[in-house]
């Protein structure tokens, strides 16, 4: 039993444990929130105050066209990263799982490498390769079009570019969640199943794909919070253009608050998205806890 | 040889292709960097077939690439080692201490996780401005502090350790912080490693937080400072490439060095275990 005198120690200690992350938590996270919240109800310039406006940030919002457009071209974007990069992923996790030592050590390593790269490096590099004059891949995009294209430039390629730049920049993350997720799987199901005459594409389907899927569904999970928080690709590589067909919700956030100084309706904008990825986030774990108990 | 040990050695073939073509733009910056500018615009074929470090030279004595490098080191430093150092102690209370409003504090953590930073940074620069910090390392610094994930590891960690050990420990009667950093954190250097090299990367490596409340060319960090270069130049691919190589350099260095603990933390902040 504890006497009243240790407990009393404990619970200092705790308390001065805790002190210095629940004030950084307190100040620049919880605070931050609530005024977001607030200034969303307000029709306040970015540094200053405003008045209270009710729901009418909210309302204009609904008659935007840009935010229309804005979170068409999210959605869109989610659908040319999510699914595709969790494939290619997969076929890369699968692929680096069947060579052994040194050598899957070094395959691993080069898929992965892109993505500790800062993202304007990212950019800098595929804004080169695609240049529309000098880029080594616009050979490349000839031969599939006839002619070269300013891909970040041209309303049907901007999205479709973005998203692969992407990919290849972030993939790394993905296919080191599978692959931990495929040494889990025990060889021995492997061996049952080969001794009971499963092909491999039996193998896979039986096999990987239904032990596999707990960590497919984070990887598409993550991909899609992340992917919602477009904004760093964009602004560095189309800067939201060509009319408006790579323009995002914090694309629109940002130009708005930091360019317009409209902080109220920044805030707004901010809320949406912030309620999306939330709601998205409690779907999805549910989902995933009933997929976890079948 | 097998027909086995032939297709495996053609499978194993076609995999190092495949992550040669991924690697080709990182292949191709570095070719382009050690060129000419008119060559890259002239007759450049694929293979690297010169060394002409010029560029490389021009960054380094022309650009404001080692202040940028200065202000990265040190935001990043200094986030990693608070970030580190609140997390674990925090951890450590929630996983070995009893207090009022411990299920809710955990439960608060755990629910920042859905949060979208960005959407926080509105009002976190409208906080940075009243407080006097934009245009400063503490305005980068300050809202990059709040890493979730960092308390979660470690209290899982922290959670396996046998609470025999603790004992010997209170019986040298030693308290929770000689506990906490005799005892747990020396159990635990490996994750204390790999967190402190993820968050280290993580915040090298963050983009719009910098651009938004740095605007002063002297207090910007890597990824911000060298867009404006890019700008600047215009047309001078060899030069952007090398600054971009420069720029990512020591991440690259980084993540080859500690790549056993890159890997092992971007498991591990997932969930996911190797």
């Amino acid at each position: 039993m504890l006497t009243p005198k240790r407990r009393r120690r404990e619970r200092r200690a705790a308390f001065l444990m805790i002190a210095p992350f629940l004030f950084i938590f307190t100040a620049f996270f919880l605070y931050p929130t609530y005024s977001v919240i607030a200034l969303s109800f307000t029709d306040a310039p970015l540094i200053g105050e405003g008045n209270w406006v009710g729901l009418a940030n909210y309302t204009k919002l609904l008659g935007d066209r840009l935010f229309h457009t804005s979170l068409w071209n999210n959605f869109y974007f989610v659908l040319l990263t999510v699914i595709p990069t969790t494939v290619i992923a997969m076929l890369i996790a699968l692929a680096v799982s069947k060579l052994k030592g040194r050598m899957q050590a070094l395959v691993l390593t080069l898929f992965f490498l892109p993505y500790v790269l800062p993202v304007s490096v990212v950019t800098m590099i595929w804004s080169w390769m695609l240049d529309f004059q000098f880029g080594i891949l616009q050979p490349v995009i000839a031969a599939i079009t006839g002619k070269p294209v300013p891909v970040f430039k041209n309303p049907y390629w901007v999205m479709p570019m973005i998203a692969v730049v992407t990919v290849w920049w972030t993939n790394g993350f993905n296919v080191l969640l599978l692959i931990a997720g495929l040494r889990n799987i025990p060889a021995d199901l492997y061996e049952a199943a080969s001794l009971d005459g499963a092909t491999p594409w039996q193998r896979f389907w039986r096999v990987t794909w239904p032990l596999l899927w707990p960590v497919t569904a984070l990887v598409l999970t993550l991909q899609l919070i992340l992917q919602l928080k477009l904004f760093d690709q964009v602004y560095l590589l189309s800067n939201g253009g060509p009319f408006n067909r790579s323009y995002v919700v914090l694309m629109q956030m940002y130009r708005e608050a930091f360019q317009l100084n409209h902080g109220g309706y920044a805030s707004a904008i901010a809320m949406v998205l912030f309620l999306f990825i939330v709601v998205l986030s409690v779907l999805q774990f549910q989902l995933l806890r009933l997929g976890g108990r079948k | 040889m097998t027909l086995k040990q032939a297709r495996n050695l053609a499978f194993t073939g076609l995999v190092l292709i495949a992550a040669a073509i991924w690697t080709f733009p990182l292949y191709w910056a570095l070719t382009t960097s050690l060129r000419s500018e008119n060559r890259n615009v002239s007759d450049a074929g694929w293979l690297l077939d010169e060394l002409n470090f010029g560029a490389f030279r021009e960054i380094l004595g022309n650009s404001k690439l080692p202040m940028w490098y200065l202000n990265s080191v040190g935001t990043s430093g200094i986030i990693t080692l608070i970030v580190l150092v609140t997390g674990m102690m925090c951890a450590y209370a929630l996983s070995q201490l009893r207090f009022p409003g411990r299920r809710l504090l955990y439960l608060v953590v755990v629910g920042s996780f859905m949060v979208p930073v960005p959407a926080l940074y509105v009002a976190q620069f409208v906080l940075m401005n009243d407080l006097g910090l934009v245009n400063t390392w503490w305005g980068i610094i300050l809202p990059q502090l709040v890493v979730p994930v960092v308390i979660i590891v470690y209290k899982q960690f922290f959670d396996a350790i046998p609470k025999e050990m603790r004992e010997a420990v209170v019986l040298d009667g030693g308290g929770e912080f000689t506990l906490l950093f005799k005892l747990y954190l020396p159990l635990n250097w490996g994750i204390t490693a790999a967190l402190a090299i993820i968050t280290f990367i993580t915040a090298w490596n963050n983009f719009f937080w910098p651009f938004l409340v740095v605007t002063s060319e002297d207090m910007m960090t890597i990824p911000v400072g060298i867009t404006q270069v890019n700008d600047a130049f215009g047309v001078a691919y060899a030069r952007v490439m090398a600054l971009a190589l420069l720029a990512a350099a020591p991440v690259i260095i980084g993540y080859l060095i500690f790549q056993k603990r890159v890997t092992e933390a971007v498991m591990i902040s997932a969930g996911v275990k190797g």
